[in-house]
Order: structure tokens, then C-alpha cells, then sequence
């Protein structure tokens, strides 16, 4: 009980910067009546309960599911699987992702518009769902490279700075149209459920494998994600360009 | 009537994005690793928890802030708020502090009440032994895309290119991470990709959009793209900040205390 009242107290605070700012643009900026202010208490009320009821399923489910599941790999001492999973995992929680799909569907517009694609609608989507394809492979990589070094123990800076030298590279070849959409695509990847569940992957990888540590080895994963989908989409644009 | 169909499609939309997931995960525990699932009964209610938490948050939200908060985007970034009654003229960046502290402080706001990176902030604070504070570590990540939010929206007003802030931005986490405790690097690194999921793009999209829209000479499908790109960016250098200072204050301290006990 009291731990149910703990927690619903920690999702108050979590709202109320955003209820603070609503509030502060509405009354004294633009100085509007705010409406509807029953409508904006129940819906407060449902976001607190919301988030509230969210970590408590994080700590039953989510976070014991991903740590179990990465020790028992480990135990069963099958790499290929493992790696097969990550891939899995990160291709099959993007390819159905909402947000991608929207961008995915946006960017198709911008280079049916640029004249990169035929202007029909038969090419658009063959183009979306190309771009989306890109995106979900690009996330499985990243999982499977993830893992993988986090089995090693390399220090995840220099595989991170690499990428980011690679996109930098890319930059200066691939169609100035793909870029806005190729560096947001690296935010829009990692879902609310994705996110929990590979960081407590992670963790109990890096808890399971001797000699690497939870913290050093554990993180890192969310970061490949947003990272590779920069350089697939820019692929992508360049491959589109040449080919047509 | 019409709360409840509408409830009712964000679960739908929800369990469409647990489904798989699921799959994956029992697919693999039944068939590979060959294990029935420890605590059955627990999982399941911690999954419904998830689902009906996620659904009753994303409800929530589209009822009392998101139309508000986009409102508010198109209302700051309209041309008669921006310019008054001049009319529309290129203005300078002064026409435009409203915006840029809406920016700031909507970047900011969102960031806080992000269930991803509350889960993160958990899972970082477990693992710290409580090194790392749930609450800090999420202040951290939401300044840091509070001011990415707002130098992006500076960058659609002034029309610059993206790649050189983004690239400039590069550079200045490559010397971070030289000197940044290791601890506390992958860790910073992750924090840029678990800020912009539910609460944070849909308000943060609409202010590019409408700017991109107001301004003269900013085509919306060309600039209104990348302000994710910066809130995905500078969290990882305020993360690193943070640690940073941390380490400092705690060496300050140290020096402090050992000068005074001879």
C-alpha cells in the first residue's frame, strides 16, 4: 500500500513540469483561459495511474524477462542463438513500429516530390516499405553488433565513435533530402517496451559473463540502435539515387 | 462512449506492439532454450501492467496535454504572435524568444515524464548500487534535450545547415568521453536514444513543423525534419556533464576536508 501510494507520488512529479509549462504559455504568454480544465484533471489522473502501473509491470515482467532470458543463454553457452535472438528481437519490435511507419511514409512523399522516385503512388510505397525494411535491419545489426561486444568486452566508445565517423563520411555522398529523415530515424527506433527490455538484456549479460562489468558492458545496446539506423537510411537514399 | 472507444484503440494499438515482442521472447524460452517461464503467473500480470499502464498513459495524455501542447506550438510559432502587426518579415532572433523558451521548456517537460528513460534511470540506478539517482540522471537527460530541442529550433529560424551542428556535436562528445569517468559512458551514450519516444516527439514535431511553416524560406518537409536528431544528440554530452561534475565536487570536497585535518 504504501509503496503503491511511493509511486504514485514519483509519477505526480513526473507530470507536473509538463502540466507547469502547459499551464505558464497558456495563462501568461499567450494569455488564454485554459479549457476544459476537467478534461485536463481525469487525463492527469490517467497518466499518473498509467505510469504508476508501468513500473510496477517493468520490475514483474519486463526487467526479469530480459535478465533471465540473457543468463540462460549464457548457461546454455550458445552464441549463434543468441546472436539470432538480438537480431530477432531488434528487427521484429521496429519493422511494426507506428512512428517509423509515419516517417517512413513522410520521407516517401519528400522524394516522390524531388522527382528521386516515380511520382505514383505504386512507387511511393514501394519505397516507404523499402526505407522500413532498411530501418528494421538496421536495429537487428545493431542488437547482434551490441551483443557481441558486449560478450567480448570491447569498450563501446570506440564502436560508437566509428559509427559516428561513418555517418559524418556518409554525409558528404548521400542526397541532401535523406538527411533530416536519415539522422531522426536513429530517435524514432526504440520503443517504450523495446527499451526496458534490451537494457535488462544487457545488464544480465554483462552480469552473467564473468569478468565484465554490469555497468561498463551492460549498457550500451539502446545506443547501437539509434545509431545504425543513421547510416542504413543514408545507404539507402545513396543506393535509391544510383539505381534510378 | 467516446473515451472508451478511443481507450480502446490504444490498447488495440499497444497489444500491437507487445504481440511480437511476446512472441519473440516466449518463441525463444519454449523452443531454443527449451525452459519453462519461471513465475508464470507474475510475468503475465507484470505484461497486462505494462499494456494497461502504457495505454491508460498514452489516454492520458492525448486527453489533456498533447491538443494543448499543440496548440500552443501552432499559436507560439504563428506569424501573428512571432511578428506582431508588422507583418511577415525575416525578423531577427529576437522576434523569436518566445519560442525559443517553449523550447526549452517543452524539451525539458517531456523528457521528465518519459516512461523509456524512467525505466533506464531505474535499471542504472539498480545497477550503481544507488551511485546513480533515478531523479538526477533523468534532470540530466532532460536538460540536455531541453537545450538540444531549443538550438534546433534556433537552427530551422536560421535556416543553417543540420549536418554542421550535429557534426560540431560529434566532436564535442568525442572530447567528453576522453575525460568523462568510464563508468558512466555507455550509460550516457544510451540516454540519447531512449529520450524521444512517446511524450517528446509528438509536441517536439509539431513545433518544427510550425515553424518551418511560418518562417519565409523554410520548406517544412526540408527543415521541419531534425530536432529529434538533436534531442538524441545532447543528452549524451549533459549525461557526461553530469558525471563530470559529480567527480569534480566529490575531488573538490575531498581536497577541502584533507587541507582541513592536518
Amino acid at each position: 500500500m504504501r509503496q503503491a501510494f511511493e509511486s504514485l507520488r514519483e509519477s505526480a512529479l513526473a507530470l507536473l513540469p509538463i502540466v507547469l509549462v502547459v499551464a505558464f504559455f497558456e495563462l501568461v504568454v499567450l494569455r488564454q483561459p485554459i479549457p476544459n480544465l476537467a478534461r485536463i484533471l481525469a487525463g492527469a489522473f490517467m497518466v499518473m495511474i498509467g505510469l504508476a502501473l508501468f513500473v510496477r509491470g517493468l520490475q514483474l515482467a519486463l526487467f526479469p524477462i530480459g535478465e533471465e532470458m540473457a543468463g540462460d543463454f549464457v548457461r546454455r553457452g550458445s552464441l549463434w542463438w543468441l546472436l539470432l535472438f538480438a537480431f530477432t528481437l531488434g528487427f521484429g519490435t521496429t519493422v511494426a513500429e507506428p512512428a517509423l511507419i509515419a516517417i517512413a511514409d513522410e520521407a516517401a512523399g519528400v522524394a516522390a516530390r524531388g522527382d528521386v522516385i516515380p511520382n505514383t503512388q505504386n512507387a511511393e510505397q514501394l519505397y516507404a516499405l523499402g526505407l522500413r525494411l532498411t530501418v528494421a535491419l538496421s536495429v537487428g545489426v545493431a542488437l547482434l553488433v551490441g551483443v557481441f561486444r558486449i560478450i567480448k568486452g570491447w569498450p563501446v566508445q570506440y564502436l560508437i565513435i566509428g559509427g559516428y565517423a561513418g555517418v559524418v563520411l556518409m554525409t558528404f555522398f548521400a542526397p541532401p533530402e535523406i538527411i533530416g529523415i536519415a539522422y531522426d530515424s536513429g530517435g524514432v527506433t526504440t520503443s517504450t517496451v523495446t527499451v526496458p527490455l534490451v537494457a535488462a538484456l544487457g545488464v544480465g549479460l554483462a552480469s552473467t559473463i564473468r569478468g565484465r562489468n554490469p555497468m561498463i558492458d551492460g549498457f550500451g545496446l539502446i545506443a547501437f540502435a539509434s545509431l545504425t539506423p543513421m547510416m542504413f537510411v543514408m545507404a539507402y537514399g545513396i543506393a535509391i539515387e544510383a539505381l534510378t | 462512449m467516446d473515451a472508451i472507444s478511443s481507450f480502446g484503440g490504444t490498447l488495440l494499438t499497444m497489444l500491437r506492439d507487445i504481440l511480437p515482442i511476446a512472441a519473440i521472447l516466449f518463441g525463444f524460452q519454449l523452443f531454443v532454450l527449451r525452459r519453462p517461464i519461471r513465475n508464470p503467473a507474475a510475468v503475465a500480470a507484470g505484461l497486462f501492467m505494462v499494456l494497461i499502464g502504457l495505454a491508460l498513459f498514452l489516454q492520458g495524455l492525448e486527453l489533456a496535454l498533447f491538443p494543448l501542447g499543440r496548440l500552443m506550438a501552432e499559436q507560439l510559432t504563428a506569424p501573428e504572435f512571432i511578428f506582431g502587426s508588422d507583418g511577415i518579415r525575416q525578423g531577427t532572433w529576437t522576434d523569436y524568444l518566445w519560442v525559443y523558451a517553449f523550447a526549452f521548456s517543452i524539451g525539458f517537460a517531456t523528457t521528465v515524464a518519459e516512461p523509456a528513460l524512467l525505466a533506464v534511470a531505474i535499471k542504472a540506478n539498480d545497477v550503481s548500487a544507488g551511485a546513480i539517482s533515478v531523479r538526477g540522471l533523468r534532470v540530466a537527460v532532460a536538460l540536455g534535450v531541453a537545450v538540444g530541442v531549443a538550438l534546433g529550433t534556433f537552427r530551422i529560424i536560421t535556416g543553417t545547415p543540420l549536418h554542421w551542428y550535429i557534426m560540431t556535436g560529434y566532436v564535442i562528445v568525442i572530447v567528453q568521453t576522453a575525460f568523462a569517468p568510464r563508468l558512466i559512458i555507455p550509460l550516457a551514450y544510451d540516454s540519447g536514444g531512449v529520450t524521444t519516444s512517446t511524450v517528446t516527439v509528438p509536441l517536439v514535431a509539431a513545433l518544427g513543423l510550425g515553424l518551418a511553416e511560418t518562417i519565409p524560406g523554410r520548406s517544412p518537409i526540408l527543415d521541419g525534419f531534425g530536432l529529434i536528431a538533436f534531442a538524441s544528440l545532447f543528452p549524451i554530452m549533459a549525461v557526461m556533464a553530469y558525471a563530470q561534475i559529480g567527480t569534480w565536487l566529490t575531488r573538490r570536497n575531498r581536497k577541502r576536508q584533507g587541507g582541513e585535518t592536518p
